[in-house]
């Protein structure tokens, strides 16, 4: 015991506080028993219960009697640390005591909630409050690190979130690095006609705000780029960038587009990734008329001189004035300091091929949702016709509702936007050609504003809504009006039988999936995700764009299905977020952290390579292990693995541990 | 005079606790996810000749209207295609509700009278009880007997061809170890003939 | 290649043609099948009707009869077997009150479980097994011209969909296709035939055969290849009452087996071909090469 942390007179008083945490604990505990048990202990100065210790009065009573009683270590038993230790040690600082001479005891998830027999669970009580009261007498004082926050921002991924994300923290004045890995930013969103519930032209109020990322001074704009590394840590992040070669100089490029008319290929040959293979493109593309930049990209893997070496090489001569473009480019690994990173990666579309009873892939005039956007904006394949396979104009069609969603064969999610999507692509597909459309549904979920009255509209224009989880798609007639056509066989539930209606062409609401490479994704910038694959939030009401990594931040459909409003919130809590911690400047970092006694190492490097956050390097001068405690996480494996035992952790020494583990057997 | 019906289901109605007796049946515990989408009526081909759909019937065993659900055809037209079963987006085994709400018609004898399917039943387990193999053609004889014997002069064209190409097999099949299968068997419900 | 084999009751009765054409086709292929020892009724759709325990112990107790036999597959061609097996032993696994009511029922008869068998549709064994190429080999009397529809029905593909896909299975396609036949695109492949209500509940029951008769027609198909001795019966003895409730629609319904047997050149009446009520029309006379050189007409099948 260290004879400075007892208050010059070497004697240990204890204060503690048992929590009634209203009916939570206090239903099953008993308090007052508990306390009146610990009072009874050696070194207990004070011990009280109360019914809210989180509360001002609560906190109050621990700084008031910090002063009254000269307390010289504090103990709280009631929820978990990760609730309110940070309450507590704040509270005890208040009272004038270092923070860290503060021990909590959980028995609330680890006692009260899960036991039912009150006896026990206040016998339980007594022992975690034994052991910890055993425990504090070992802590230190110790201080916590503070760390500064580099002022700068990457945002990953170009749609709409990392737009706005971007956009918001430069107008802010800090800089910020927006990596795109698509040869253009714009996301789906780009790919969309009009947006719901307003029937504004997707483009027409996206479009701005790619062209102000592409010219404002404070964001750099990388597309065709991926995040390939990520080390360090929050305020400090060493980040790698790829940047995949265009064989286009982007400076040069003004993109007049003579180069892609004058290629080899007459004809264009491949699918048109962002027509989602509706229409072709060549090796050499533009990926569609908005672009951003508005610069010319060549396929690797289609373009002959690329892949063969040998080609005439037209598109050269095109661009002989400018020179842009040019085949000797290489991938470029650029680094980048920033302190903050926010993740906008967006999602994936269900592949509609899983659910064979519904015929995509089989019958040709089965498209998904995506698909019919390209049909029917003006700039798409069709040039906005809406028109079936053989050309001509359908006549009749369905739409189904909540295809891969809300389903545990596939996935078990709502996708959020899809009925409205779908409600907004009826009342273009009836605009555009005048057919009987009917939406084939579970349920209507039009929460947002301006969305129940948009229902209603779909209504009124003569939509027919059925009832009914579509069983099958089928092109066999049973009579006379289904030849030729589609049939799609439901329970029409309201109504209270079975149907099969005769459509020409059927539109599948295909649900949102996480990304293909989510997993890989989270990996890298060190983040979870949860058991659906979509990246996980800190907390899901209280901070949906926060990580358990500090100064890693989501936004946007990868954490979550969710429209256009909620990703631009969520961009902007992103990026509030981030500008909070760079204007604050620092941030402060737990002391949990290893440390090595120097003269103790013996320099055999057990414990460098299990680090997982590679904290531990080894001075060659010294032939010691030397550890970073910035790095540090404090998770304990090194302490664990030294053979010597000169890796110590704060907060968690050996005679804590071994006093705490008495303490339970001792009751 | 215009025919009309008054229906209306009171509380009274109802059966307290079926639906939790056959949500307890062992595989139908998945019954409280059912959303009412349609999709095992949808699915199903013999739905359109049902009393109640599928559907409804889920609804009506979790709301505990066994009489309704018990008296319909919906349970003994059943094929057991497994169709519903394999398209339920909440795996509810529909199928094997089916087959519970069977085995209570046919305990409590509730079920429409002169239906052939209970009776083709129980005709069944008793010959497989008592000789541990079915012979169908023997089995089909039973059947019309017990149900409906004017049937067997219109079948006349069918039990012909049965003979002529070979299938109409007389001899019965049954296995040698037969008192095993009846021990074995009354270890489940003591020994009783089948119902 | 060694199997068990449980016929089952309809095997022996209405469906004999199946195991007629069954076992030569399986012995040509190498496979030695030995029928199961005493085996009993598996209680179909029928007895679980009636009692559920009761028609667990039925299907266990072939279930513990195959498992002291050896440790082979157990080969079920009946697709109701199929099923009530398969079913039995994914419910005594998941359930306990039902692992305890079979444990204790096989006691009394001093048998013993332990889930060890499994139970294997001689598709899976033909495909997986045997193999679709030494199938191609065996074929002296490709079916060059025969336009087959395949039906699979039901309960081999549902629940229980291990061994091909649930809503559009192929592995009988690719068999067919291998004895130089030509496979129609036939979407009511897994579409129920009416099962036991063809008997009971005609106008419901009939009309699904009807349905599936009729599209085949339509199909341009020669001949329904199927694999259930149910749809079968269902299928070929009903002509007379579909022609005069909804309409004609003749088609003949055979085994695929049978269609194997012929391939490989075996007699058709050993094949019991002259059991159905509506007769396959015969072959062309002339054979073409002993070895099925791969056809053109062949549509591109992807493996499983």
């Amino acid at each position: 015991m260290n004879p400075s942390s007892t208050n010059g007179d070497g004697q240990l008083r204890i204060g503690f506080y048992i929590c009634h945490c209203g009916h939570n604990i206090g239903s099953i505990v008993d308090c007052p028993a508990v306390a009146e048990y610990v009072s009874k202990l050696p070194g207990v100065a004070v011990s009280r219960d109360y019914k809210y210790m989180c509360s001002d009065p609560g906190q109050e009573l621990i700084q008031q009697d910090i002063r009254d009683h000269r307390l010289n270590r504090v103990v709280v038993a009631s929820c978990s640390p990760l609730l309110h230790e940070h309450t507590f040690r704040t509270a005890v600082e208040r009272g004038g005591l270092n923070p860290f001479f503060f021990q909590m005891v959980n028995i609330r998830e680890h006692d009260s909630w899960v036991h039912t027999n009150p006896a026990e669970a206040t016998a339980k009580a007594k022992a975690l409050a034994h052991a910890a009261v055993h425990r504090v007498r070992f802590h230190k004082p110790l201080q916590t690190t503070k760390v500064p926050i580099h002022p700068d921002v990457l945002v990953v991924g170009g749609g709409i979130a990392g737009i706005h994300a971007a956009l918001t923290l430069g107008n802010a004045g800090k800089k910020v690095f927006l990596v795109e890995r698509e040869p253009s930013i714009g996301g789906h969103m780009a790919k969309f006609d009009k947006t719901f519930p307003t029937l504004d032209c997707a483009a027409c109020i996206l479009t701005p705000k790619m062209s102000a990322v592409r010219s404002h001074e404070n964001v750099t704009l990388w597309t065709y780029s991926e995040v390939v590394k990520v080390e360090g840590y929050v305020g400090n992040y060493l980040v790698t960038v790829r940047r995949k070669p265009r064989y286009v100089i982007e400076d040069l490029c003004v993109g007049c587009q003579e180069c892609i008319k004058s290629c080899v290929y007459k004809e264009p040959k491949f699918a048109d990734e962002f027509n989602v293979g509706l229409s072709k493109r060549k090796p050499i593309y533009i990926p569609f008329p908005q672009a951003v930049p508005q610069v010319v990209v060549i396929d690797p893997e289609r373009c002959l001189k690329v892949k063969t070496g040998k080609c005439k090489q037209t598109c050269l001569e095109a661009c002989a004035d400018r020179k842009a473009i040019d085949f000797s480019q290489k991938e470029e690994l650029v680094q980048i300091k920033v302190g903050n990173i926010i993740i906008a990666t967006g999602f994936n579309l269900f592949d509609a091929k899983r659910i064979p009873q519904y015929g995509y892939g089989l019958y040709p005039n089965v498209v998904t949702s995506i698909e019919l956007e390209r049909l029917v904006t003006s700039s798409g394949p069709t040039g906005g016709e809406i028109i079936l396979r053989n050309g001509q104009k359908p006549k009749t069609a369905g739409f189904i509702l909540c295809v891969g969603s809300r389903d545990l064969k596939t996935n078990r999610w709502c996708s959020r936007t899809c009925c409205m999507h779908s409600m907004k692509l009826a009342q273009l597909f009836k605009e555009h050609t005048d057919a009987d459309v009917t939406i084939f549904y579970m349920d209507i979920r039009a929460p947002g504003k301006g969305c129940e009255e948009f229902y209603d509209k779909s209504l009124r224009e003569g939509i027919r809504f059925v009832r009914g989880r579509v069983a099958e798609v089928t092109d066999w007639a049973l009579a006379p009006e289904e030849e030729g056509k589609l049939v799609i066989r439901v329970e029409d539930t309201l109504a209270g039988f079975v149907r099969r209606i005769p459509v020409d062409m059927i539109v599948l609401a295909v649900g949102m999936e996480p990304q293909a490479d989510a997993q890989d994704v989270r990996r890298l910038f060190n983040m979870s995700c949860g058991s659906e694959g979509w990246f996980l939030e800190k907390h899901p009401k209280l901070a949906p764009v926060s990580t358990f990594t500090d100064g890693v931040f989501i936004a946007g459909c990868c954490q979550g299905p969710k429209d256009i409003p909620d990703s631009i919130a969520q961009a902007g809590a992103a990026a509030a977020e981030a500008m909070a911690l760079i204007d604050k400047g620092c941030i402060e970092l737990e002391p949990n952290t290893a440390y090595i006694a120097e003269e103790e190492c013996s320099g055999c490097k057990s414990c460098i390579p299990l680090c997982p956050y590679t904290a531990i390097s080894f001075d060659e001068a010294k032939k010691k292990a030397v550890l970073n405690e910035a790095l540090c996480k404090g998770c304990g494996t090194c302490v664990a693995s030294c053979p010597s035992g000169s890796i110590k952790q704060h907060l968690f020494e050996d005679e804590q541990i071994f006093s705490e583990i008495e303490g339970v057997l001792a009751y | 005079m215009m025919e009309i019906r008054r229906t209306i289901k009171y509380d009274a109605d109802r059966v307290k606790g079926f639906g939790k007796e056959i949500m307890n049946v062992a595989g139908c515990d998945q019954l409280p996810s059912c959303i009412q989408c349609g999709t095992c009526s949808g699915t199903c081909p013999l739905s359109i000749y049902m009393d109640f759909s599928p559907r409804q019937i889920m609804a009506l065993v979790r709301a505990d209207f066994k009489n309704e659900v018990l008296r319909s055809n919906t349970i003994w037209l059943c094929a057991s295609c497994y169709g519903c079963t394999v398209e339920c987006p909440r795996q509810i085994r529909i199928t094997d509700i089916m087959y519970a709400l069977k085995q209570r018609a046919i305990h409590e004898r509730v079920y429409p009278r002169h239906m052939p399917i209970p009776i083709l039943a129980k005709e069944f387990a008793k010959m497989v009880a008592s000789k541990g193999r079915i012979t169908e053609t023997l089995l089909v004889m039973q059947l019309f007997l017990r149900a409906n014997w004017r049937a067997v002069l219109g079948s006349w064209r069918l039990g012909l061809g049965l003979i002529t190409t070979g299938r109409f097999v007389l001899k019965p099949e049954r296995i040698a170890r037969r008192a095993e299968l009846a021990s074995m068997l009354a270890t489940v419900n003591g020994n009783r003939k089948t119902p | 290649m060694k199997y068990s084999y449980f016929p089952g009751c309809s095997l022996k009765g209405l469906g004999r043609a199946y195991e007629e054409s069954l076992l030569p086709v399986m012995k040509l292929l190498g496979i030695d099948l030995v029928e199961l020892d005493d085996w009993n009724c598996c209680g179909a759709t029928a007895y679980m009707s009636v009692d559920e325990g009761e028609a667990c112990v039925l299907a266990a107790r072939n279930l513990a009869i195959a498992e002291k036999t050896g440790p082979q597959d157990l080969l079920t061609p009946c697709s109701a077997c199929y099923l009530v097996l398969n079913k039995a032993k994914h419910n005594v696994e998941d359930f306990p009150q039902i692992r305890e009511g079979v444990h204790r029922a096989l006691r009394a008869a001093n048998l013993s479980y332990r889930g060890t068998t499994a139970v294997r549709h001689p598709l899976d064994v033909l495909y997986h097994d045997v193999g679709v190429e030494a199938i191609r080999q065996k074929v002296v009397r490709p079916l060059t011209g025969l336009k087959v529809a395949p039906y699979y029905g039901c309960q081999v593909v549902r629940p229980y969909a291990t061994f091909d896909e649930a809503w559009n299975p192929m592995t009988m396609d690719r068999i067919l296709a291998a004895l130089g036949a030509e496979v129609v695109h036939y979407p009511l492949k897994t579409k129920c035939c009416g099962a036991s209500l063809t008997g009971t509940v005609p106008e419901a029951g009939l009309r699904l055969s009807y349905i599936l008769l009729k599209e085949a027609v339509r199909r341009g198909a020669d001949v329904i290849a199927t694999i259930c001795p149910l749809c079968q019966f269902n299928l070929d003895a009903y002509h007379d009452q579909i022609v005069k409730r909804w309409g004609p629609a003749r088609i003949a319904t055979v085994y695929f087996t049978q269609l194997m047997g012929l391939a490989f050149g075996l007699d058709p009446r050993q094949l019991g071909l002259h059991r159905n009520f509506v007769p396959m029309k015969p072959l062309a006379a002339q054979p073409s090469e002993i070895r099925n050189p791969k056809s053109e007409t062949q549509p591109n099948l992807e493996k499983v």
